[in-house]
């Protein structure tokens, strides 16, 4: 169960065996990767919530995403790579979250956009699922009651230097 | 996934009613679904045969939470409730205890509120408007109207401190008198929102693509309307002129000189222009109440002068014992309301928002109910969405503007 | 505020519990559920009160009878508002559903039904609105705790 959720792996010096110039490469290819990717985030806005007033304002003039390459949405899980969780997921939403984010293709990065993606915010009752991270793995939480679209920006650009540094493996033992 | 998920839902219709129909599932999570909304809708090829709208994915326990904190510190959850204009639920909720304590607030505060509802409204109204003619395709109207939102959250952060949620109403006034200059820049902006807005009118009003899709979708009569409870822009567009400023004045609009636009068949195309009207009277209303600040009979305290409610200056709590204590009581123990219950309603965009609250005589309530006008025409939406196309179930949903925080609480 | 309609209705709706009282302005009346449709149908019909506002209940726990059903009502015609109060026992919390008057109860009834068990005679469709399939007990009630949790989908550890 659990290496169906480990997805980035990072670099580490090279072992026992494998020579300097093939770890060039792979650095090499990989940075590549990693560089193309990050500029080419396709988000899928799991709108739930008042978090989605700042997700429209980021989206739009003059804090706009395009800027990084993250504007399109798209609103297929198939077609998406950034699952962004925008909003307070109650427990009546977790399966349809669960179901979601099952059906992205690798690679796949999460978002948790706002304290309540995040720990459940301020609503720690029956309802409201403490963090999303009790069922999918997150890659960055962005914190804020909504957080200011200087936040969120902050929050894609770390999101960024974490998938250009991270180890982009073509042929896996999964292929 | 090694067992299969539950279905958080049951569908009141398992069988169709014809053999060629199909059920088909929109949402929750869906790009026009305004947050989390689920429709099951059976078709007949484009043709809504009927359809079951489930809400309840947003459901907060906004009722529970708020029995367990004091009645000031359960200010930031009534925010969360309809967060496109977070402070109109504020002075909502905080009128209905005001009515429980018996307070009056002072004529500035009255004054200041009743401008910063119009304030929410006018935020509102972009952000609906927005949203609805984007998923039309208009996407040149939603960037002019979210950049004037914009604008418009920049300085109310100035105010407030906040851009979305302010938690700024307090028991008996509100945190803080205006800064300098607010009132200078609020009309710059509205210069400028004008002149954004006459880009959208020319865009859109009459335009051919926009008349198809909206006229003639979405009706609802009056009679159904008055009967599922829809009250605000849908039952105006309607025809029915009912407006809680004018029926049943609070703050200061019995002041203030405004009309109430009025639609003729309630469709999409009314509650458009109905918005776009509602927007307009918002400003002119914004403007004789922002006269009416400057005027010297209006610079008094923001925050009424009672201990029950009020807190006292810092200064004097760091060097009075009494303030201190009353500061210390009010943040522990909350502002004590007397027994007894009360339902104040404020017109916020979308209707009628009302509290009810019930009080046992402590500074934690008893209940806190929300009615919220999005839950209401929640039940009332299969009437509009019945027998039109699949394609218009997006605007017409869009111009219900069902807010998913005020229908789930 | 001494608003006609409001005489008119104190004279016209005695219910047995009591004569009605003025809480902050709105007219309170309180019933026994048993003649709360009835009453309902009288108001809509002969005074015009034609929006159904809200239903909602208030657990008086440790009293008996238990539950307090409060719906609010308003009228477009005399811009006023009363509200109707019946309470009903923990042991059957059963009262007259208003479906058949107004298309607006469905929903809410069915709200409560999911926070305080309430049951609506006559109306068919009592599923879980704002809480979900499975989810057992009524967390408004003040007897269920507030952080009990129960998850559709199990947590990751």
């Amino acid at each position: 169960m659990s290496a169906m959720y480990a997805r980035t792996v990072p670099i580490v010096p090279a072992a026992h065996g494998k020579d300097a110039a093939f770890e060039y490469l792979t650095t090499r290819k990989d940075e590549l990767i990693g560089w193309a990717r990050k500029f080419s985030i396709f988000p899928y806005p799991f709108v739930t919530a008042c978090c989605a007033m700042e997700f429209m304002a980021v989206s739009a003039s003059p804090y706009d995403t395009d800027r990084f390459g993250a504007a399109l949405p798209r609103f297929s899980p198939r077609q998406a790579d950034l699952l962004m969780v925008v909003g307070t997921v109650t427990h009546k939403q977790a399966p349809i979250l669960l179901k979601v984010y099952e059906q992205m293709c690798e690679p796949k990065w999460v978002m948790a956009f706002g304290v309540c993606a995040t720990s459940g915010g301020f609503y720690q009752n029956y309802a409201a699922l403490p963090g999303i991270d009790r069922i999918i793995p997150v890659d960055i939480y962005i914190p804020g009651c909504p957080p200011r679209p200087e936040m969120v920006i902050d929050g894609i650009m770390q999101l960024q230097e974490k998938i250009a540094g991270s180890r982009h493996p073509i042929i896996t033992d999964r292929f | 996934m090694d067992t299969p998920l539950r279905n958080p839902v049951r569908s009141i219709f398992e069988t169709t009613l014809r053999d060629d129909s199909v059920v088909v599932n929109i949402g929750p999570s869906h790009p026009a679904t305004h947050g989390t909304v689920q429709i099951i809708a059976e078709l007949d090829g484009e043709r809504v045969l009927r359809s079951d709208v489930h809400c309840g994915y947003l459901h907060r326990g906004f009722e529970k939470e708020c029995e367990d904190h004091t009645w000031h510190n359960l200010i930031p959850y009534v925010d969360r409730l309809n967060y496109v204009s977070a402070l109109i639920n504020d002075f909502a909720y905080c009128d209905g205890v005001e009515q429980l304590m018996g307070v009056q607030i002072t004529p500035r505060c009255r004054v200041l509120r009743t401008l910063l509802s119009e304030y929410s409204r006018l935020v509102d109204h972009l952000t609906c408007l927005a949203a609805g003619l984007m998923e039309l395709g208009a996407m040149t109207a939603f960037l002019y109207l979210v950049m004037v939102r914009d604008y418009m959250y920049e300085h109310l952060a100035a105010l407030t401190g906040a851009r979305v949620t302010y938690t700024y109403g307090r028991i008996g006034g509100l945190a803080r008198d205006l800064p300098e200059g607010w009132l200078a820049r609020m009309e710059e902006i509205l210069v400028q929102y004008e002149e954004f807005v006459d880009r959208v009118h020319v865009l859109v009003d009459r335009n051919r693509i926009f008349i198809d899709r909206m006229r003639n979708v979405g009706v609802i009569s009056t009679a159904d309307a008055l009967s599922y409870g829809f009250t605000g822009v849908i039952l105006r567009s309607t025809g029915v002129p009912r407006d809680l400023r004018k029926d049943m004045p609070y703050l200061a609009y019995a002041e203030l000189d405004f009309e109430v636009p009025v639609g003729i068949k309630g469709d999409n195309y009314d509650r458009y222009y109905v918005r776009m009207r509602e927007m307009d009277e918002s400003v002119h209303m914004m403007r004789q109440l922002a006269q009416m600040l400057q005027s010297p009979a209006l610079q008094g305290p923001i925050n009424v002068d009672d201990r029950r409610c009020t807190f006292p200056d810092k200064p004097l709590v760091y060097r009075e014992i009494e303030s201190l204590i009353n500061h210390f009581k009010l943040v522990i123990d909350g502002p004590v309301v007397p027994a007894g219950e009360a339902y104040s309603a404020h017109e916020s965009p979308n209707g009628e928002l009302g509290f009810y609250l019930v009080s046992t005589g402590s500074g934690t309530p008893y209940k806190v109910h929300c009615r919220a006008p999005s839950f209401v025409h929640m039940g009332g939406a299969h009437l509009m969405l019945d027998g039109g196309q699949l394609a218009d179930i997006v605007p017409t949903f869009g111009s219900i503007n069902m807010i998913g925080g005020e229908c789930d609480r | 505020m001494a608003d006609p309609i409001f005489s008119t209705l104190q004279q016209a709706l005695v219910p047995a519990a009591g004569p009605a009282t003025l809480a902050h302005g709105i007219l309170v009346f309180m019933l026994t559920p048993a003649e709360l449709q009835p009453a309902v149908r009288r108001l809509r019909d002969e005074f015009g009160f034609d929006l159904f506002l809200d239903v909602t209940a208030v657990d008086w726990l440790g009293q008996s009878p238990r539950f307090e059903l409060v719906y609010h009502f308003y009228s477009t015609t005399h811009k006023q508002r009363v509200r109707l109060k019946a309470r009903v026992d923990e042991g059957d919390p059963t009262v007259d559903s208003l479906v058949p008057l107004y298309g607006s109860a469905a929903f809410m009834e069915r709200e409560c039904h999911d926070m305080y068990g309430i049951v609506f005679r006559g109306n068919s469709d009592l599923r879980p609105i704002l809480l979900y399939e499975g989810f057992v007990g009524h967390p408004l009630r003040k007897d269920y705790p507030k952080q009990r949790e129960q998850p559709l989908v199990p947590y990751r550890s």
